[in-house]
């Protein structure tokens, strides 16, 4: 290496390699002034912070990003990002549901439901009526949950007590390995043989478990593949104790990471479910909420015509 | 006659040197990546504080998590006897033992002659270990050794919701945003910790007189919180990291004699 380029790599600030990206999307096709209900719904996740709003129960517009330390901040930021040049505005929604660990703390939510009912709810309608058991792989927690076709939730189990299992574990993995989140699935597969997975459940035990096997001379995608073969395996004991029926799906973060998806799916020995269209399965619960929210709009109005 | 205990423990591996009734030496250094190696060094720095060479030893008893992997060994016990062998040597009124080490945690409940009643282990959380405190050190910016004298100023208790050390990082991070004191933070810390060891505890029971051994028990602030949660008086030996060593020591010695 030269000294100019070796002067280029010093000069670059310190990569965080947890930070995955956050994003907005609305559906330009779509005018949501022609909508007879405009309904909203919220997920203030620990980690990350989903903001949904539909036009007559459709899919208009949606944001994700990072909570912060300020819930009710976050919850207002990330609606402000879905409704970016859109024109629509707060006050033109009838109807807004809150869910997720913040969910108490939005101050222009109507009603708050917790998240479980809200994935359940989303999942149903990402990934259709014929899901009976959902992985929601959240950023501080993890929930395994039955649903019948209606998506109303029947049991649920859930972790939220360690970080094994979640997606800060991967966050700290990544920093770990210094490998930008999004790839750590990629990675994890370019090895030869899948080695064993990492002994420690716990999380920090891991990481010295995982220096000491760097230094022995794995690779970095030979520990990747270790480490996302034993988040699998803890995930899986929770799904057994609750019992896997087809159809199997997952929602949140860890979602998107084929290295936990497939390594899921082999433990488990059923596959997971493609979403629908082109649905982000890390917007579930919010989605969830905001379809919570057009039926109680639509009840309201109901209960309004008769009284 | 002359036994060595050998503790290879996750973090520190520590030797003690004993011969009728009396310690000739303490040493101990990090287990690095390498056991065998570090457990040899350990030795070899006991060896020379006692003056004495290789030949004088008759022989070496290995204990803790790495207490297979030594080969110069001549036999190896597990922690929890040689925490009972050794604490009921150093203190027999004990009846609960509680080793706090880096990575692991265990209790024990002993019978009146120093035997093993029942045990309780945490090998798998680093919620209820010594890495937990120094965890919360780094994210605090307070040495190690300054988290427990801290401690010990707060006079009132601060609520920590998360378990996992992973999490309590995050959360000692917004109780330094919200402008909680770092001495009450450090309360805080060691009180979560201690709730944790408490639980574990109890799954062996607790009767009193209750002994903390283990490198925890160096830090006060700690003790001090194990001592409210419990509601007891807790007694520390002196050199609580090489009570397990010793044991060792001891049990080789009780071998030979018998």
């Amino acid at each position: 290496m030269s000294n100019a380029t070796q002067t280029a790599v010093q000069a670059q600030p310190q990569q965080e390699f947890w930070r995955w990206k956050e994003y907005n999307w609305h559906d330009p096709h779509l005018d949501w002034q022609a909508a007879t209900t405009i309904s909203c719904g919220i997920d203030v996740g620990s980690v990350s912070t989903q903001a949904v709003v539909l036009a007559d129960g459709r899919l208009y517009a949606f944001a994700s990003r990072r909570t912060g330390n300020n819930s009710p901040g976050s919850a207002q930021k990330a609606l402000d990002w879905a409704l970016e040049e859109t024109g629509l505005t707060l006050g033109k929604i009838h109807f807004t549901v809150g869910t997720g660990y913040g969910r108490v703390n939005i101050p222009f939510a109507d009603k708050a439901i917790t998240e479980i009912a809200c994935h359940a709810r989303g999942a149903n309608f990402i990934y259709g009526p014929s899901v009976r058991t959902l992985l929601d792989m959240g950023g501080q927690d993890c929930k395994a949950i039955r649903c019948d076709e209606r998506g109303k939730v029947q049991n649920f189990l859930m972790n939220d007590k360690c970080a094994a299992g979640t997606g800060r574990g991967m966050e700290v993995f990544a920093d770990l390995l210094q490998v930008p989140i999004e790839s750590v699935g990629e990675m994890s597969f370019q090895v030869e043989v899948e080695p064993p997975p990492v002994s420690s459940t716990c999380v920090v035990f891991g990481k010295s478990e995982a220096l000491g096997l760097l230094r022995s001379g794995w690779s970095k995608e030979k520990v990747l593949a270790s480490y996302c073969r034993a988040m699998a395996k803890r995930v899986v004991e929770l799904l057994a104790r609750i019992g896997v029926e087809p159809q199997f799906a997952i929602t949140g973060g860890i979602s998107k990471n084929i290295g936990i998806v497939r390594r899921i799916e082999d433990e488990l020995g059923v596959e997971a479910l493609e979403p629908q269209g082109d649905y982000d399965p890390q917007i579930a619960g919010a989605l969830g909420a905001a379809l919570f929210a057009k039926a109680l709009v639509e009840r309201q109005r109901r209960q309004g015509a008769t009284a | 006659m002359i036994t060595a205990g050998i503790d290879c423990g996750a973090y520190n591996t520590k030797v003690v040197l004993y011969r009728d009734g009396k310690v000739l030496a303490r040493a101990g250094v990090r287990s690095g990546f390498d056991p065998p190696a570090a457990a040899e060094r350990a030795l070899e720095q006991a060896l020379q504080q006692a003056k004495i060479g290789r030949q004088a030893l008759t022989t070496v008893i290995t204990t803790g998590a790495g207490r297979k992997s030594v080969p110069f060994a001549d036999d190896n016990v597990t922690a929890v006897t040689a925490d009972a062998r050794a604490v009921h040597e150093l203190a027999p009124e004990v009846k609960t033992i509680l080793d706090i080490g880096a990575e692991e945690g265990r209790s024990i409940q002993c019978t009146e002659g120093g035997r093993v009643a029942d045990f309780a282990m945490n090998e798998k959380c680093a919620a209820g270990a010594g890495t937990f405190v120094e965890t919360m050190a780094r994210t605090l910016e307070v040495p190690l050794e300054e988290m427990g004298p801290l401690s010990l100023q707060s006079e009132k208790a601060t609520a920590m919701n998360a378990q996992c050390a992973v999490f309590a990082e995050s959360e000692v991070v917004s109780l330094i945003h919200q402008g909680t004191q770092i001495k009450d933070i450090c309360r805080a810390v060691h009180d979560a910790m201690a709730d944790r060891c408490v639980a574990m505890a109890r799954r062996s029971g607790i009767v009193p007189q209750v002994a903390l051994i283990g490198g925890v028990g160096y830090n006060v602030g700690f003790v001090s919180s194990l001592q409210r949660e419990l509601a007891l008086e807790v007694l520390v030996p002196e050199h609580p990291e090489y009570v397990t060593a010793l044991g060792a020591a001891l049990l080789g010695a009780d071998h030979l004699n018998s």
